[in-house]
């Protein structure tokens, strides 16, 4: 009875860490797929997500309103990151990844410097326990859950259905093509760069009433995510998520039942694992 | 009227086109044709905006196309059939011909016309385009460009692999356009076919254009295509 009351808590743990990654790596796969760049300054947004929804809800005392602020600000400096940066660099890979570092730093001592080095909390915006039959649990988290499965949701209609979804496919299979067919490819490549720092940001403001803002929160968001695209598959969105997930489950319940080292271990040997053996990961490239 | 004056291309330093200069009217089907390397792609690519030129014009209806993005001269009607098909491979077919009629934002009902082209779509809408095989890939290629609804249809090379019914069949469409007052830009290794379908040729050989005559006249002068062409109008015998 306690080994399963254990064990559902380490996969209701896990699922909810898990859908929270999924939300970031989606966002780092997504630019890697359309644009072919890897944005290591990609934590940093999910960083800057979760202070910009400290700094609204302490301003504004509204954490609902916080939640929207915090992934428009970060989109707003991602399309500036876009235009004046990337852009003029032409996205050439191996400079965009020097250009990132740079820009990795530059955020990260920004917010030091306006924020400070603290670690600050902000209230759930709801509270309220869910009774499991062995433990009660926070409805925060479970509410933090059902909004990253929506996001993930929506993202994959935009991303199947629409126009821009169509025209972010086509660039990324050949953006030569696509360019003869219309489509302004740096709109969509600024679109996708927007829409990838937006995701994460939206996983940072979410993690803020559980993990508290702090100015070095993005290199762990960075490297989960990071693990989660390699193990998905570079350039598959699919892959991506279900890598997340099983990152955040393998994590919740090597974490419950051993310890939270260990899990980050196995986490690092799976990644070792495709890269020595299945080196596409689990699902190929192109597999949207 | 399409118009190309004095094209200069170059890749890093190589000049790849030394100045070549075209006229392509509505309803005119204009055959370029040269040995490999010669710079019919480079010439294609350049109309359409994917490489800029180092000097020379390209004019549609009175407008130079030097000025916009890429993207913009699809929009004034111009439609591309690349080299090799370049269909997206992991969008299915439908969405290949979608983002054909995205262009202009045509409608649907532009399909049943371009299914009536070729009927074997109609069967594979949900299959991966990359999945076809060679045929019709190249059958998707062109429907996708036609999709976009051209005034200019600049093909390169769209009988490549071709079965001889299959050939037969976009010749057959490539009247059509004509006879609708669709001016086509066909560069062709196959010459025989190419000089069926073709009012007009042209014949490249490192970056110029050395000859230019209709096809009727250069179809009673071997010795030109042999000159420009060479050996390979005996091996790729098209059509
Ligand atoms: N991306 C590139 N970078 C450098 N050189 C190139 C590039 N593309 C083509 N070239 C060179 O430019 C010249 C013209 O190439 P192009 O593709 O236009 O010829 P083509 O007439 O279309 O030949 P083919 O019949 O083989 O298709 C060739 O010498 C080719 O090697
Ligand atoms: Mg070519």
């Amino acid at each position: 009875m306690i080994a399963s009351g254990h064990l559902f808590l380490a996969l209701l743990e896990g699922l909810v860490s898990g859908l929270v990654l999924a939300l970031t790596a989606l966002g780092l796969s997504l630019v890697f797929g359309v644009m072919r760049i890897v944005n290591v300054a990609h934590g940093e947004f999910f960083m800057l997500g979760a202070v910009i929804a400290w700094f609204f809800s302490a301003a504004l005392g509204s954490f609902g309103l916080a939640l929207l602020a915090a992934p428009l600000a970060v989109g707003a400096i991602a399309l500036a990151a876009d235009r004046l940066i990337l852009r003029p660099i032409r996205y050439a890979p191996e400079a965009t990844i020097v250009a990132t570092i740079g820009l990795l730093y530059i955020l990260q001592q920004l917010v030091l410097m306006v924020y400070g080095p603290y670690a600050r909390p902000v209230d759930a915006p709801v509270y309220f326990r869910v009774e499991f039959p062995w433990f009660g649990y926070s409805g925060y988290k479970l509410v933090v859950a059902i909004l990253a499965a929506l996001l993930l949701g929506a993202t994959w209609l935009l991303i199947s259905r629409t126009r821009l979804g169509l025209y972010m496919r086509a660039t990324q299979q050949d953006p030569d093509v696509a360019r003869a067919f219309g489509v302004p490819t740096e709109r969509v490549y600024a679109a996708s760069f927007a829409l990838g720092a937006m995701l994460t940001a939206v996983a940072g403001a979410l993690v803020v009433p559980i993990q508290q803002a702090h100015y070095l929160m993005g290199l762990d968001a960075l490297l989960l995510s990071f693990m989660a695209v390699i193990i998905g598959g570079l350039g598959s969105l699919r892959g991506t998520l279900a890598a997340a997930l099983l990152i955040g489950l393998v994590d919740g319940v090597v974490s419950v039942f051993f310890s939270p080292t260990l899990a980050k271990i196995v986490a690092s040997a799976l990644v070792a694992l495709v890269l020595v053996g299945r080196s596409g990961g689990l699902f190929g490239e192109g597999a949207t | 009227m399409l118009t190309v004056e004095g094209l200069e291309c170059a890749y890093g330093e190589a000049l790849v086109l030394r100045g070549v200069s075209l006229r392509l009217a509505p309803g005119q089907v204009l055959g370029l044709l040269g040995r490999n390397g010669a710079g019919k792609t480079t010439t294609l690519r350049a109309i359409m905006g994917l490489l800029r030129p180092r000097a020379g014009r390209i004019v549609l209806d009175g407008r130079d196309l030097g000025a916009l993005r890429p993207y913009e001269i699809p929009r004034l009607g111009v439609a591309y059939v690349p080299q090799g098909r370049g269909l997206f491979p992991f969008l299915t077919v439908e969405e290949n011909l979608r983002m054909g009629l995205l262009v202009r934002d045509g409608d649907r009902r532009r399909l049943e016309e371009i299914f009536e082209l070729f009927p074997a779509l109609r069967e594979r809408l949900r299959q991966r385009a990359g999945t076809l095989s060679g045929g019709e890939q190249q059958m998707v290629a062109t429907a996708r460009a036609l999709a976009a609804d051209p005034r200019y249809l600049l093909m390169d090379e769209p009988l490549e692999g071709l079965m001889p019914l299959l050939v037969e069949a976009l010749l057959g469409v490539i009247g059509q356009l004509r006879a609708r007052g669709v001016g086509v830009l066909l560069v062709e290794q196959r010459i025989e076919a190419a000089l069926r379908a073709a009012d007009e040729v042209a014949l490249m050989e490192v970056g110029r254009i050395r000859y230019q005559g209709t096809a009727a006249e250069l179809a009673n002068h071997p010795d030109v295509l042999q000159t420009y062409l060479g050996v390979r109008r005996d091996r790729r015998v098209g059509g």
